[in-house]
Order: structure tokens, then C-alpha cells, then sequence
């Protein structure tokens, strides 16, 4: 094959988030309505390498992931090694949004997946002004512990191959095979307690049951895309949602699973490209003078 | 059931993932128990209850209904995966999980051995 540079750029930004200077990797690509990726729990911002390469969506929209403290590239703050990881609602909502102060992102698209599905509706609460719109994929108000986590972080059972172990079948049978291993490869290479760190956010500490009837989709719009083969967050549970919060709209995708960006990019896409056109379009009215 | 043996012990890979894997485990498909022998990652017996005394580390057991859905060439939505059928309560796993635990995807990969292979 003929070899080539992805139009993406990775770069490492320092800042203060939670009190304590980072070194947070950023990748971004593309022009426009700037649109801020939130990835899965226990992996990466690769999970949108598919996004942040299609051509079209970039001519439109300057696609940004970054890989929160503690996973991917991003590191650890210093000391690390004296703390147990334990990611809560609130830390999360601050990290999201001094990353996105620091970009100097001007009412960027949010658009987050499985915790970062759930941190949507947060964000859709707490800051519907400063979000143009708000895409959860893989949103549900909360899930209940369904396995023992703490077989995820013990030094008898390898943390890589049980972590991806847990969420293999997460993945819909009819994912490409090389995009399937590709997203449990990421999933395999968290770091020791980090998938179990963001689940006390998952299945604890962000249940946003009694609040998210109170979102207002007239300040913010919020859409919903879930994967058929999701039995974390099911379909059910989004459409439990769009019951409970008015305006909001819900699509299940056929034939996806909890990784729809990662395990299958194209059919995933073409779920997308409809939403980031209504984004768009809905943009573009507000600025037609009356 | 019968081909369990024959399906992973012909998958190398497979074989190889399991090569620390010495266990016995019991596998229920409604009243029918299957106590299944792993050794260095091959299926070394499959017997058939009912059993007097059996021992096993661990126990997967589910209804027949449960593994004939799972094992549907294209499983429906939330019958798919083991941990699916955990989820809606279906599938109880239960003993010493530290074999299953720590060796997540060969079980699983395993179960899934009996599925009819989809040829595109």
C-alpha cells in the first residue's frame, strides 16, 4: 500500500484540572462547529479515528477528542501512585468543561459515548448554554452493577484481558472482525484500575435519574443514538429517556453495539452524518437576519 | 454438546489462550448438566449428569431456551453474549470464578464455539 499521514493532528496540552497540573493528549481535525468527543470508560480517543478522518464531516465540523487524565496518552497526575482512581460526576463535568475553556471552544457540539453518553446529560443540565447541542451515544440515566467489578483491577487476573473480556460481547456479532479486535486492543491497554475508576461514575456516582427530566432542549438540543446490541445501556433505557425528557429525540441503530464510533466507523457514520446536519442546518438558520 | 471437545480442541489459537487453564467446570442446559474437564486450554472430557458427586470450580447454568438463543447462528439483541444473559438474569455463574474470570475471553470464545459458523 501506498503510505499516507492522516489529516489529524495529536497534540499534548498543559493545564490545571482538578487542582493539579496535566499533560492532556488532544487530537483534533477539520474546520467549523467545533464538535468535542467524549470516550467510553477504560479507553481512548482512537475510538473516534474513524470521525476524525472523514473528509466530508470535516469540512463542516472541527472534530476534537482527548484522552481524559489517566487514560490513552494523557497521563496521570504526579502522585498518582498514592491514589486510587475514582472518577465522580463532578470531577468529570469539571474536566470537560477547562478542556474546553482552554481550547477556547466557542458553544462547541458535545457529543459523548457510553460515560460520556451519560456525562451528556449532565452537561445538557448543568451547561445547556454553552453547548449548541449535545449528541449522547449510548445514554442511559443509569445502569446498575451487573458483574462484580472488582474483577477488573487485581493482580491475579490480567487487567487488559479481563477489562476487554467484559465488554467484548458489548459488541454487535456483525462488527467487522478488524475494528472489533481494534476497539478491545484499546480496551486491553488501560491502565491498572482505570476501566473499574470511570464504572464508579457509570454505575454509582452519575445516576442522574431524578434530575433529567429537568433538561430543556429548547436551550440545548439533545440527540440520542444507541446501539441495537448495547445490553449496558439499552435500548431501553434511551428511549426511557426520550420519555422522560421533552424534545429530546432518540435513534436505534441497527446492528450496533456499545462502541458504535469504533466497532463499526461507517455504519455508525451514517447514523451521524443526519444528526451533524440537522446541527449544522439548525446553526445556519439562527444566523439568516430576520 | 457432543462436538464441544472436536470444535476447541481444533482451534489452536484458541488452545493456546487457554494454556494455563486446568479446571473442571459444570454447565447446566435446564435439567441437563454437562461437567466439562480444561486442560492446558483443551477440552479434555464432556460427561453428561445426572452426576452423584460432582466437582467443579465453577457452574454456568442457564435454560435450555437461554443457550438455544444463544447459540442462534445471529443471536437476537441481549442474548448474544454470557454476560448478556447475566445481565437480564438468565445466566447464573457461580463457584471459584477466579479460572473464568481470568481467563474471560477463552470461556467466552468457548460457549460461542457451538454456535453454527455464519458463512458470507
Amino acid at each position: 500500500m501506498k503510505s499516507y499521514f492522516e489529516p489529524l493532528t495529536g497534540r499534548y496540552l498543559h493545564l490545571n484540572l482538578l487542582g493539579k497540573p496535566h499533560r492532556l493528549y488532544v487530537e483534533e481535525a477539520g474546520q467549523g462547529i467545533p464538535l468535542l468527543c467524549l470516550h467510553t470508560a477504560g479507553a481512548d480517543t482512537r475510538q473516534y479515528r474513524a470521525l476524525l478522518n472523514d473528509r466530508e464531516i470535516l469540512k463542516e465540523f472541527r472534530v476534537i477528542a482527548f484522552d481524559l487524565p489517566w487514560h490513552g496518552k494523557s497521563s496521570p497526575p504526579a502522585g498518582w501512585q498514592h491514589t486510587d482512581y475514582r472518577l465522580s460526576s463532578k470531577d468529570y463535568l469539571s474536566i470537560i468543561m477547562d478542556v474546553a475553556d482552554a481550547l477556547e471552544l466557542d458553544r462547541p457540539v458535545a457529543m459523548g459515548c457510553s460515560i460520556g453518553g451519560r456525562i451528556a446529560l449532565h452537561l445538557a443540565l448543568e451547561y445547556p448554554e454553552r453547548f449548541r447541542a449535545i449528541i449522547g451515544l449510548e445514554s442511559g440515566a443509569h445502569v446498575d452493577a451487573y458483574y462484580d467489578t472488582t474483577w477488573l483491577h487485581r493482580p491475579d487476573v490480567h487487567g487488559g484481558e479481563v477489562c476487554a473480556g467484559i465488554v467484548s460481547g458489548l459488541i454487535a456479532p456483525s462488527s467487522p472482525e478488524a475494528e472489533r479486535w481494534e476497539t478491545l486492543w484499546h480496551y486491553m491497554q488501560g491502565g491498572p484500575g482505570i476501566f473499574k475508576g470511570d464504572l464508579f461514575f457509570y454505575m454509582q456516582d452519575g445516576d442522574i435519574r431524578a434530575r433529567v427530566a429537568k433538561i430543556d432542549t429548547q436551550r440545548c438540543p439533545l440527540y440520542l443514538l444507541t446501539g441495537e446490541y448495547d445490553y449496558s445501556c439499552t435500548p431501553e433505557d434511551t428511549l426511557d429517556l426520550v420519555q422522560r425528557i421533552k424534545g429530546a429525540e432518540a435513534t436505534i441503530m441497527k446492528g450496533l453495539g456499545h462502541f458504535p464510533m469504533s466497532e463499526d466507523p461507517q455504519k455508525f457514520l451514517s447514523y451521524l452524518r443526519p444528526v451533524l446536519e440537522r446541527v449544522r442546518a439548525s446553526g445556519a438558520a439562527r444566523q439568516i437576519p430576520k | 454438546m457432543e462436538r464441544l471437545a472436536e470444535l476447541v480442541n481444533a482451534d489452536d489459537r484458541l488452545v493456546w489462550k487457554g494454556r494455563f487453564i486446568d479446571t473442571s467446570f459444570l454447565l447446566e442446559i435446564g435439567e441437563t448438566a454437562y461437567l466439562i474437564k480444561v486442560a492446558e486450554g483443551r477440552i479434555a472430557s464432556v460427561r453428561r449428569g445426572p452426576f452423584v458427586m460432582p466437582s467443579w470450580d465453577f457452574a454456568l447454568r442457564a435454560s435450555r431456551e437461554t443457550w438455544e438463543r444463544f447459540w442462534l447462528p445471529l443471536p437476537p439483541p441481549g442474548w448474544h453474549d454470557l454476560f448478556a444473559l447475566v445481565k437480564r438474569r438468565a445466566l447464573t455463574i457461580e463457584g471459584d470464578l477466579h479460572p473464568f474470570m481470568a481467563n474471560l475471553l477463552y470461556f467466552k470464545e468457548v460457549m460461542a464455539s457451538l454456535r453454527p459458523r455464519e458463512t458470507n
